[in-house]
């Protein structure tokens, strides 16, 4: 027995409320972030992740009612990501009951963000997300992208994740916007580039369809997997996915 | 009903409100407080903690934590350390080449993991001790765990009449750490409890069962 891969489901959440497709059958109540995440707690999940799309900071305050809500209710780890700038923001969102949390587009702007982050807080509560796609002008051939993968900061994906985590970064979500909503499975060869050079853990993101894309993600070098909508809209449930992991011979709780 | 009266130590450290709510959950009545007379006064105290040994320690010291702890255990008043917060009960940390104290009430040091991927984080098993009865129920449980740092090595014997303590181990990777103990009044867990869902509750409440 050894450390369990992690399957985790993420919740987009716009002012309090998750959108972006979700069918739940059973619920009363299906845009209620804190009623899902007890659904998916109970589903089995190892963690959960809430990415804030939320656009006007006033509408922000909602969120850290949301995190705070449902870690009053939920005993698993969760994750916020999204509108992160500051180490004040972290704190704030750590305070609201949040494990970990998750930086992007700031960290690009101001890579020294990072550090000051895990000084105060430690490595473990700062997650990097990537959102990275396919690029032949990047030595990797992946570059990184941001707003939802229609824009190119000309970064190398696999020598800015190397930075992060020698700035402190504890944990590496990494999303293949060529891979995202297709379906078609992660992209394999975009988290053997990146686990090469990383030494915390990764959770691989973009492209879940299936149950086998997960297992193929596992043996490409993730510790864990995340996925949204084939888990809102029940084609496949975390059991599935376990299941499917633990008949390949990898260990899961 | 009201259950046990326990006190959650407020030293600057970590996701209180978690460790709060799950403690509620087991079924305590809880009090976060940074008073140490309240700290020594509960009929249960839970000492968090999470990020650096050397800054938890200084947290813990700056509200007499660790004269708490000495006290409760002294007259035999339950404690309950938690990730960073059972870190610091041991002698002293290594962090990055430096040294720091800790409260002293185990030898051992706390020192970096050794494996591919560092910080372990996510669910794991344990392989608890002769006599636990933290885990009694829940021996195959996983536990949830994030920490860079570990013991490796326990060496404190009990003599008679006084039980020896139960240790409990992981693995990870190359490595094997202590990852809880029960040592008289004294409990300590690496991994959170509060966040290890039922399993996690269900350890909380047989820590309340011996208060």
């Amino acid at each position: 027995m050894s450390l369990a891969v992690r399957v985790i489901p993420c919740l987009d959440v716009d002012a309090g409320r998750v959108v972006k497709g979700v069918n739940f059958v059973d619920l009363r109540d299906a845009g209620d972030p804190v009623e899902m995440a007890t659904v998916y707690d109970a589903e089995g999940a190892d963690e959960l992740t809430f990415l804030d799309i939320t656009a006007s900071s006033a509408a922000r305050d909602t969120t850290y009612d949301v995190v705070s809500r449902t870690a009053e209710q939920v005993f698993i780890p969760l994750t916020v990501g999204g509108g992160v700038r500051t180490a004040d923001d972290v704190d704030r969102l750590l305070r609201a009951g949040a494990d970990k949390v998750g930086i992007n587009t700031a960290a690009i702007g101001r890579p020294e963000v990072l550090s000051e982050i895990t000084h105060r807080f430690g490595n473990q509560v700062l997650v990097l997300s990537v959102d990275a796609r396919r690029s032949s002008e990047q030595p990797s051939g992946f570059e990184v992208t941001t707003h939802g993968g229609r824009q190119s900061v000309g970064l190398d994906a696999v020598a800015w994740v190397k930075e992060a985590v020698e700035r402190g970064v504890g944990e590496v979500l990494l999303n293949s916007m060529d891979a995202d909503g297709t379906k078609n499975g992660f992209d394999l060869e975009m988290i053997r580039a990146v686990r090469d050079v990383t030494q915390v853990p990764l959770v691989a993101s973009g492209g879940a369809g299936r149950p086998e894309h997960f297992v193929e993600a596992v043996e490409a070098g993730a510790d864990a997997v995340l996925a949204a909508s084939v888990f809102h809209f029940g084609e496949l449930t975390i059991g599935d996915v376990k299941n499917t992991l633990r008949a390949a011979g990898h260990d899961v709780r | 009903m009201s259950g046990p009266r326990v006190a959650v130590l407020d030293y600057g450290s970590g996701n209180l409100r978690s460790v709060v709510r799950a403690v509620e959950r087991a079924g305590a009545e809880v009090t976060l407080t940074a008073d140490p007379s309240v700290a020594e006064e509960a009929t249960g105290l839970v000492v968090p903690g999470v990020g650096a040994f050397a800054a938890c320690m200084e947290g813990l010291l700056g509200v007499g934590g660790e004269r708490v702890v000495e006290r409760r255990l002294i007259a035999s008043r339950p404690v309950l350390g938690i990730c960073v917060g059972m870190q610091v009960l041991f002698a002293e940390g290594i962090e990055h080449g430096v040294r720091s104290q800790g409260c002293g009430e185990w030898p051992g040091i706390v020192e970096r993991l050794q494996a591919p991927i560092v910080p372990h984080m996510g669910w794991n098993t344990v392989e608890p001790g002769e006599s636990s009865r933290m885990f009694a129920g829940i021996e195959d449980q996983r536990f949830y765990f994030v920490h860079s740092y570990g013991v490796r090595d326990w060496v404190m014997r009990s003599e008679p009449p006084f039980p020896q303590p139960a240790v409990t181990w992981t693995e990870y990777g190359p490595e094997r750490f202590v990852s809880a103990v029960e040592h008289g009044p004294l409990w300590a867990t690496q991994f959170h409890p509060e966040k290890s869902g039922d399993a996690g509750a269900a350890l909380l409440r047989n820590w309340l069962d011996t208060l």
